[in-house]
């Protein structure tokens, strides 16, 4: 155990307590924009007021949702074994989600993706080690267009076993997308104890759910499959400016959220998330690698913890263009302040330009940001004391503590090992291997991953089942 | 009180937009009606001088997009003073008429809201049907209002496919002569213009104004 596990803070607990009442006195008196029939049905059921699509909630009705929303989430792989929990500080990471375009590692051009893309970058998710999950993080082109969700799941699934955070574009496709996540487990029930997928849920900034996303919610939860929020503000456009008046939005979408999802069903997992950005004032982007945007993302996961929810955040990615040096210094601050918060699932690794490019050289590198964030979570250990007077006093001996027994002992626990992505080389060998880049690191490392046989492969009878699936869902 | 002469007023006007002093770019408005300055005039010399300070103040990285909107925001108010009393209203100092609209599918719209307060600052109609139009009604509008422009802003490669069939339609009924149709979004890229065989898009909001006023020949 370390002495303490690092940790940031942001908020105090009398903001956070400000911040909740205020983000329910909005929905009481300015209520949210519901654009779905079933969630209307479900409102109308439970006498909440409404002006026309505007439905006001209640404080108490939300404490009482909150009271059955799970505090924490195991998620299985493909094959149904544990892998990971989504609860007090535990942060995992997965790649950024549905990205349209991809970084050429070959042309260096940002092109639109094809499914062949998609098929190399889930195989090198796969390989990386600090990937905890996957996402359906490319949208492709050479596929029908009522296909383009749920086709991805269908690929991600084919490669790479681990679980996957992923999301409708259309309604009909839902089910299309549970028969694939069925297909993997022995039943329905098996499916809700082992979850395997996480759905993307995005409210409209603000205060507004869509019929598409709201939908999603409601499905998810029938199937207890989890849904995440991916709430948006962005501040100064569609959100207040103040960075506490942005997470007292989110705040406010994500109770909403809560309120459909365990109406429908009680007890339903949800996870508190966000992709919330400040607005940049000259060039009317909506920066992910600004440092703003990630205290508004603290401030939210401070918000998730503080109503005991599972967190998620979009973090440790980049609006560079290629993977530079921001790239690398907005997605290591990120992953960092990420893991410090705490936050049990930050999706972001791979990504590019406002979440609109995913790249497998960022994510290479990405991988390695996240294996030294990991390292420094774990803190610092107290083996005991002394912790270095019996030690010094045999330096003599050698005059060196290489082969000393408290070195053999606690290097490879002590220490992280990089991969060639870090280069901590002499500069003469550095040279002799051709003066490489760290982006050019990556891109060898690419070509080395992707010739590596799947760490577990997919089992013949499910890949004919999901190909089945497949097939029937494209006629 | 100080009676001020016309250029005086001009000036003033400029100087209420460029510090953004909504209240006091009010007063002028009502003062130069009072007066019975021309109103041509005042609009040209005063507040559309006054805009395109600010539009130069923004380019130069001086101003930031809320100073930009605010400053267009103001000089809009006082146009809706001022309209009424021109012989022929809008008309009269209307540089063409745009139709915008973020495509059907799309719900981004603020990349589409910003420009089409600048262009309205700039001295065009514009007509804004908002989010999530489908391509049919956007078109529907034009004809109506009898555009010269149509403005479609797409941020999704998904919804992309939208401005192409804008153009698709145009073809179908034989409007293509009647409009000049321009393309918005992050994803737009010259080449997918050319692909659409549309007229133009820009990078930003004083872009796009330029852009419309070369396509106007304005």
């Amino acid at each position: 155990m370390p002495i303490i596990r690092p940790k940031i803070k942001i908020l105090d607990d009398d903001h956070k307590e400000m911040i909740l009442e205020e983000a329910k006195s909005i929905l009481e008196v300015q209520g949210v924009f519901i654009e779905n029939q079933e969630a209307l049905n479900l409102f109308d059921k439970n006498g909440l007021i409404h002006e026309g699509l505007r439905y006001f909630i209640p404080p108490d009705l939300i404490d009482k949702c909150l009271k059955t929303v799970p505090p924490e989430i195991t998620l299985f792989d493909r094959d149904g074994n544990e892998h990971i929990t989504l609860k007090d500080d535990n942060s995992h990471f997965n790649p950024g989600s549905a990205a349209i375009f991809i970084l050429d590692e070959d042309t260096g051009e940002i092109r639109e993706a094809l499914s062949n893309d998609f098929i190399r970058f889930s195989k090198i998710v796969e390989q990386l080690e600090y990937i905890a999950a996957q996402s359906t993080a490319l949208v492709y082109q050479d596929v029908p267009k009522e296909a383009q969700d749920w086709h991805r799941l269908y690929i991600a699934l084919s490669n790479c076993y681990k679980p996957v955070v992923t999301g409708t574009f259309r309604k009909e496709s839902f089910s299309i997308m549970r028969e694939i996540l069925l297909a993997c487990r022995l039943s329905e029930d098996d499916l809700a104890k082992k979850p395997l997928a996480i759905f993307d849920a995005c409210p409209s900034p603000p205060l507004k759910w869509s019929d598409l996303t709201t939908q999603s919610l409601i499905d998810a939860a029938k199937s207890m499959i989890p849904s995440e929020f991916v709430s948006m503000p962005l501040a100064g456009a569609s959100a207040p400016i103040t960075l506490i008046g942005s997470i007292t939005q989110h705040c406010a979408e994500c109770l909403a959220g809560v309120v459909i999802v365990q109406l429908t069903k009680p007890g339903a997992p949800l996870i508190w998330g966000g992709s919330p950005a400040v607005f940049d004032m000259k060039h009317g982007t909506t920066p992910m690698g600004a440092i703003e945007t990630m205290m508004i993302n603290l401030g939210d996961i401070e918000i998730g913890k503080f109503l005991k929810m599972p967190t998620h955040a979009y973090m440790g990615l980049s609006d560079s263009k290629i993977p530079d040096s921001q790239a690398g210094f907005e997605a290591g601050m990120g992953a960092l302040l990420a893991a410090l918060a705490g936050n049990n699932m930050t999706s972001g690794p791979g990504m590019l330009d406002f979440e609109s490019t995913q790249s497998i050289e960022k994510l290479i590198i990405d991988n390695e940001i996240i294996g030294m964030v990991k390292r420094f979570i774990q803190g610092i250990e107290d083996y005991g004391a002394p912790f270095a007077s019996e030690i010094l006093n045999d330096y003599g001996d050698k005059e060196e503590l290489l082969s000393h027994p408290s070195t053999l002992k606690y290097f490879r626990k002590e220490l992280f090992f990089p991969s060639s992505i870090i280069d901590r080389m002499t500069r003469d060998s550095w040279k002799d291997k051709g003066s490489k880049s760290t982006r050019k690191r990556a891109k060898d490392l690419s070509k080395k991953l992707l010739e590596k046989p799947s760490v577990k492969p997919i089992d013949d009878k499910l890949a004919k089942e999901l190909n089945k699936i497949t097939e029937k869902a494209l006629k | 009180m100080i009676i001020l002469t016309g250029e005086e007023i001009f000036k003033n006007i400029v100087d209420s937009i460029v510090n953004l002093e909504e209240d006091k770019a009010v007063e002028l408005a009502n003062e130069a009606l009072k007066k019975k300055i021309n109103l041509l005039e005042v609009v040209e010399k005063g507040f559309s001088a006054g805009i395109r300070k600010v539009g130069e103040l923004w380019e130069d990285g001086e101003f930031f997009l809320p100073e930009l909107m605010r400053g267009a925001q103001i000089m809009q108010k006082c146009l809706d003073i001022l309209i009424p009393h021109l012989q022929k209203g809008s008309e009269e100092i209307s540089h063409g008429k745009v139709v915008i609209a973020t495509i059907e599918g799309d719900i981004h719209s603020i990349g589409k809201t910003i420009v089409a307060t600048m262009l309205r600052a700039y001295g065009f109609e514009v007509y804004d049907l908002g989010a999530d139009v489908p391509a049919e009604k956007i078109i529907q509008e034009a004809v109506e209002k009898k555009a010269d422009i149509i403005g479609v802003s797409a941020l999704l490669t998904t919804t992309m496919t939208g401005q192409k069939k804008i153009i698709e339609i145009l073809r179908e009924k034989n409007l293509m002569n009647k409009f000049k149709v321009i393309l918005g979004g992050a994803p737009v890229t010259s080449a997918w213009v050319e692909e659409c065989n549309a007229h133009g898009s820009a990078e930003n909001a004083i872009e796009a104004v330029k852009l419309v006023k070369s396509l106007l020949n304005k």
